[in-house]
């Protein structure tokens, strides 16, 4: 293995698309850096969370009176208890369909408890031992009642997870695009080739590094409060505690500190967040809990968990004619912030990067289980869809009887068809698969590599080459907020940013981003210092608290960079705008004859006349000499709501070996080339990628949150959920092309999903293209030692696994 | 199947409470060198040494990630060798000479050369397991200071890193090396 460098490089025409190192590192190296978890709050209580070790039961009685007689135990409450705390439930804000089943969902159980995990007493103590202590005390006496843990038996009535709904269901939602009715029928009738295949997306725990962790700090008799929490949306908790909780939103500030990963798993509102307000305002201290990895493991949602069905029809070409998809959706036992959505946003990438004519059928059934709810996991419901539609290619290749390279360029949307309108009806902004492809071909060594496989891969062999190859388009910068409406998607999609600069020429920048690991610090500052011609040094990026970023919509779907960042672009514009304005009345000349070139305005044609943009702020501040009318101070405020999405794309290609006698999969090589637009800072985007890729192959290889038929986690710890080691994973060699987004002003696209979404299928097709030729069309995921082992022992083909035939 | 247990756990919860007093003992003082400076504490002997380094002697920046010592988040040096400090109890630590994150860069603000590898080579995202990883990095460096890619990934296997992929931590680590060399 060798550590491989980007083969290409940028060309430096600034700031932007320069490595610049990061801005956030000096801090988070030595400790400096404070989470959640490191804050001093004196006089905190804190918090522990009694949870439910049943999968479902009926809550008959809870004794506290033990746990409240220890010594340094303040209050023990159970969910009858604070039942009035709550004036709503907790919030699911994407109600998908009218009629979708939403159970009321509360921080605390009432009756019943519903999955494992789910919270159903709670202690408040002096110490964070003495509260884990006392919750040991607690005696709850449950009558445990039937669990529902399989999504095709949930589907199936059998057992109620929420008796009172009538049904597991909870939405059916459709999205059936014809060119004439039938068309999709007729599509399968006609076709020359067909495939239906059958995936399993197995629920993952997200795990970022640090558990979750939330200080809620009131100020009784100033009526204001204070919440403190490891999350990546400040904005939106802060919008959903005022709801939940009927506190008035003004007097609520929500703050994030250093937060250590998210991954979807902090894009929601938690019962422990509404607890921590709840409790701090009842007791009038601070209150703070510390989510342990345990807990974190049921407690936080967990991601994927569905089944799907995928038919393709293709002509006698292989090119695509129709796609058909049902999906099976996994909601948990409750609907969390975004749950029932998660599947929606994969709805329009079922058909991939390819050229689909109007005959497109999605239909996905959110179902309840008992278990955790599911909730946004990196990627969320796009690298599902794009597993399917890349695993279902590779069948297609199989049938057609063509290379899957080849069978998806027959497919690809070609460059000038862009913008491409697709049978959904969304707008593909820009794009060019056979670059892509080509590149990660080259990378790899695509016609050697299948070579090197006919020499390799013959009877009797045990240690058998397969090459996958994915191609995906991501849907991400979320999102244009009427396209948000008619998914009915309860909130905007916009993002905020101010651009400051201060009196001394010092520049700060107010972004509504929220980042966690993102590096927007440092892009932000890169962006503000193009634009205004300055070192990247003198710029601030504040975030993460409301006061002083009072609007926003945060972090997630790889939307920071083109609809935040785009934002901080478009404030910097307006500034210089204003900048202008005072820089033609002090120098005496026509504003449309004034250029603002290398930080400074100068009359066009005569460089000599200039003014540095330092001059203009000083006096913006003195407001000494300023033109008739116009404000002082050098201050622009955006609000920027994207046409568009954004759409990167790109190529993945994963050599393995797979040994046929222990089932050991082994990666030989790992090619992303990724098209995320034009790249602010690629050192920051190819770590985005190396990251995403790893986590999509932990998938593949090693993750799965796995349940008994009673419900209980089996992999609640990081000893038992196999999050990949350095030793696991192999080096990645990263490849790129730029096609620019010619929807938003920097030219940019999303790219914090792209690795996971295209990694899965890569590694994946390459396991069942190495085992293809003993008969195998599928192995499930994760692909374990003993998963793959078992597929080849019981495959059609005559092999013997053990290799002693 | 589970639904036999409840009684049993009603039994044995009845009793917890006391049992836990029983249990805790009388907090031992300890004597700890840490980043050079001697601190001295009475803690309960159930206390982790994580748990003192943040709760007692203040410094936060060792960070906990998991409860099986599984992540390595908690990383540190004690007596010279990388250790995770949720495996060692604070009384097991007492009279041991530590050194955590913070005692790593030079008092006039020069970062350690693996600090400075980490940062050149983005090395880190969210920052959660950086701590951990540059101690157990710079232990690694000690006891084996020209590494292959190979020895940097299975020597750092008891760290976990969720944002990077690992791919420029090792990086970092090889940076590091050659910059000793």
């Amino acid at each position: 293995m060798t550590i491989t460098e980007d083969p290409t490089t940028d060309t430096d025409t600034g700031v932007i698309g320069s490595r610049l190192l990061r801005k956030e590192d000096p801090v988070l190296l030595t400790g400096e850096a404070v989470f959640t978890n490191d804050m001093l709050v004196p006089g905190a209580l804190h918090m522990a969370v009694l949870r439910s070790p049943y999968a479902r039961a009926k809550i008959l009685a809870i004794d506290t009176t033990a746990a409240a007689a220890m010594a340094g135990v303040r209050a023990v409450y159970t969910g009858a208890d604070l039942a009035d705390l709550w004036a709503a439930p907790m919030p699911c804000a994407w109600p998908v369909t009218e009629d979708m089943l939403n159970p009321p969902h509360h921080p605390i159980a009432i009756d019943t408890a519903n999955y494992v995990g789910d919270g159903v007493a709670v202690v408040l103590a002096d110490s964070d031992a003495i509260a884990h202590d006392a919750i040991e005390a607690i005696d709850v006496t449950y009558d445990p009642l039937e669990a529902v843990t399989d999504l095709e038996d949930a589907l199936s009535d059998r057992a109620l997870v929420h008796p009172e709904l009538g049904t597991n269901s909870s939405y059916t939602w459709n999205l059936l695009v014809e060119e004439n009715d039938g068309a999709v029928q007729q599509a399968f009738d006609d076709a020359a080739y067909t495939v239906s295949e059958r995936y399993v997306q197995q629920r993952l725990i997200p795990m970022a590094m640090e558990p979750r962790a939330v200080v809620a700090v009131p100020q009784p008799f100033g009526g204001d409060l204070t919440l403190y929490t490891s999350t990546q949306i400040p904005h939106i908790l802060k919008v959903m505690i005022a709801v939940t909780l009927g506190v008035a939103e003004h007097q609520l500030r929500v703050v994030a500190p250093a937060v250590g990963g998210g991954f979807g798993a902090k894009l929601d509102v938690y019962a422990e967040e509404l607890l921590c307000v709840a409790l701090a305002r009842k007791h009038g201290g601070p209150v703070r809990w510390n989510e342990t990895r345990s807990e974190n493991s049921v407690a936080s949602i967990q991601g994927r968990g569905q089944i799907q069905h995928v038919e393709l029809a293709a002509d006698s070409g292989g090119k695509l004619t129709a796609v058909r998809v049902r999906l099976t959706a996994d909601m948990g036992a409750y609907l969390q912030l975004l749950t029932p959505g998660i599947p929606i946003l994969g709805a329009f990438l079922y058909a991939g990067v390819y050229d689909l004519p109007k005959a497109y059928d999605f239909s996905c059934t959110g179902v309840f289980t008992t278990l955790t709810p599911t909730d946004a996991y990196r990627g969320a419901g796009r690298p599902e869809a794009t597993y399917a539609i890349e695993r279902s290619m590779d069948a297609l290749a199989r049938e057609v009887g063509v290379d899957p390279l080849e069978l998806r360029r027959r497919n690809f949307i070609q460059p000038e068809q862009f913008p491409y309108e697709a049978c959904t009806g969304l707008v593909y902004d820009s794009g060019d698969h056979d670059k892509a492809a080509t590149i990660a071909a080259d990378l790899i060594d695509y016609d050697d590599v299948r070579g090197r496989q006919t020499t390799q891969n013959v009877e009797g062999s045990t240690k058998r080459l397969g090459l996958g190859v994915s191609t995906y388009f991501e849907m991400c910068g979320l999102a244009p907020s009427r396209v948000l409406a008619s998914l009915n998607y309860s909130a905007g999609g916009w993002e905020a940013a101010t651009v400051r600069i201060l009196p001394t020429a010092k520049v700060q920048v107010v972004t509504g981003t929220s980042p966690h690991g993102q590096g927007h610090e440092t892009a932000w500052s890169m962006i503000v210092a193009d634009k205004l011609g300055i070192d990247p040094a003198d710029v601030d990026v504040l975030h993460s608290d409301t006061a002083i970023a009072p609007l926003g919509m945060d972090t997630y779907g790889s939307r920071s960079l083109p609809v935040g960042g785009v934002a901080v672009g478009m404030a910097c514009d307006k500034v210089i705008e204003k900048a202008k304005q005072i820089a033609a009345h002090q120098m005496e000349a026509n504003v449309d004859d004034l250029e603002f070139v290398d930080g400074e305005f100068r009359v066009a044609g005569t460089p000599a006349r200039s003014t540095p943009l330092a001059a203009i702020a000083f006096a913006a501040f003195t407001a000494h000499d300023l033109p008739d009318g116009l404000e002082p101070n050098l201050e622009a405020q955006v609000t920027y709501d994207p046409p568009n999405f954004s759409w990167p794309f790109g190529t993945h290609m994963c050599l393995v070996e797979v040994d046929t006698e222990t089932g050991d999969v082994e990666v030989l090589q790992y090619v992303a080339v990724d098209d995320c637009g034009n790249r602010v800072n690629p050192m920051i985007v190819e770590g985005q990628v190396h990251g995403g890729v790893i986590q999509g192959l932990a998938q593949a290889l090693y993750e799965g949150a796995d349940y008994d038929t009673d419900g209980n986690l089996r992999t609640s710890t990081l000893a038992d959920y196999l999050v990949p080691a350095a030793s696991d994973v192999p080096s990645i060699t990263v490849g790129h092309s730029v096609t620019p987004s010619p929807t938003n002003s920097l030219g940019v696209k999303g790219v914090g999903e792209a690795g996971t979404i295209g990694s899965v299928p890569a590694v994946m097709n390459a396991i069942v293209d190495a085992l293809s030729g003993l008969g195998i069309r599928d192995v499930a995921m994760p692909a374990s030692p003993n998963t793959v082992w078992t597929a080849i022992a019981s495959a059609p083909s005559t092999i013997n696994p053990g290799g002693t035939e | 199947m589970r639904h036999d247990v409840p009684d049993a756990e009603r039994r044995g919860r009845e009793s917890s409470a006391k049992h836990i007093d029983d249990h805790l003992g009388a907090p031992v003082e300890i004597t700890v060198t840490v980043n050079g400076t001697a601190h001295t504490h009475d803690v309960e002997p159930r206390t982790l040494l994580v748990q003192y380094i943040r709760e007692h002697v203040g410094l936060t920046g060792t960070n906990i990630g998991c409860d099986t010592s599984s992540c390595g988040a908690c990383s540190l040096h004690m007596n010279g060798e990388a250790v995770k400090s949720c495996t060692v109890l604070a009384v097991q630590a007492d009279g041991a000479d530590i050194r955590t994150i913070e005692g790593m860069a030079d008092a006039d603000g020069t970062l350690h050369p693996m600090q400075q590898a980490f940062m050149e080579n983005h090395g880190l995202q969210c920052g959660y397991c950086t701590p951990g990883m540059v101690m157990a990095a710079t232990s690694l460096l000690d006891e084996n200071p020209n590494p292959t890619e190979d020895e940097v990934r299975i020597g750092l296997e008891g760290n976990l890193c969720r944002c990077t992929g690992y791919h420029n931590i090792v990086k970092s680590v090889l940076a590091a090396a050659s910059a000793n060399a």
